[in-house]
């Protein structure tokens, strides 16, 4: 599901608005800036009430941001829709009770904390990012809410990589986006990046 | 300057909902949790309400927000003045060219990182994080901001610990504050 396919008029100057940055973080990444999506205030402003707009009857009553992109996008969202806003974090940030979920990364694995307490049996849950590449922080995400007792609703992200796959990982939560972009990766590395895949 | 001074009836039921952790991150650190707050959607709308009040006429065309609390209460203010939101990151997370300042920790220094072109020449910017604490990072923002050319017109934070003085190490910058808080 994606507002881009949906043909909201809006979303050309979204996309627009990204700045795409070749080899951040490393060499053959194209890497997805949303920064200057931040500094066009109709863009922003636009992004946000696209996603209101679709999950403001949906008896929302948590949006669960991910560190640190997810910051930007959740809050404002959340207070559109008179949800709660929680904050999913990098280990030893959050400074209460945490529970925790890893998940793995190319080399390595990471984890993502939630304070307990914030979410709770009932609650009917929002998952925001800026962006979905392969799925492994959003599938963390959805695992901590639910043993928090709260169900998924959707998870909604700015951009979705389709050529990672992140959208297979999430399993049956549905996905909300509002740009597709093509290939990560420069065309130099495409082809031998492919084959991790 | 602060909005529990100016005897807001919206603050005290922001104040009640800052959660206060003791013994982090260290021993003998009372910290000073917002996302309690974030959980109180009137609370967190009031808090986002009480800024835009004090900031909507006050031309501003940039909200600065600090990583990574900034980002959670900068936006929302960035969005209602119609202003654009720029986040001041740690180091190496900005994927464009940046501009950095250092600035002193307890133990050591760390550095505060800014796109260029983000902010320039004319610019009229606002600075925004939960919590004043030393004032360091607020400073590091404050340098970053006047030389890429805007004009720092106020800082603005949920808390400030008075004890810590942090008001003082502001050059001079206004600082704007719903609840004070002891150590």
């Amino acid at each position: 599901m994606s507002a881009c396919q949906d043909g909201d008029p809006r979303v050309e100057r979204i996309a627009s608005a990204i700045r795409v940055v070749p080899d951040f973080p490393k060499p053959g990444i194209l890497f997805q800036d949303i920064t200057t999506l931040l500094l066009d205030p109709k863009a922003f402003q636009d992004s946000i009430d696209i996603l209101v707009e679709r999950f403001k009857d949906k008896s929302i009553t948590v949006v669960a941001g991910i560190e640190a992109r997810g910051f930007i996008f959740g809050p404002p969202i959340a207070l559109a829709i008179g949800a709660k806003f929680v904050p999913l974090r990098k280990p030893k940030k959050l400074p209460g009770e945490v529970i925790f979920e890893e998940y793995v990364l190319e080399y390595g694995t990471d984890c993502l904390e939630m304070h307990v307490g914030a979410v709770e049996p009932g609650d009917r849950a929002l998952v925001v990012d800026d962006l979905i590449a392969t799925g492994g922080t959003l599938c963390a995400a959805i695992r901590l809410i639910e043993r928090a007792g709260a169900e998924i609703v959707e998870c909604a992200c700015i951009i979705e990589i389709p050529e990672l796959k992140g959208r297979e990982r999430l399993g049956d939560k549905p996905l909300y986006i509002l740009v597709e972009t093509k290939s990560p990766f420069t065309e130099d590395e495409s082809s031998w990046q492919k084959s991790w895949l």
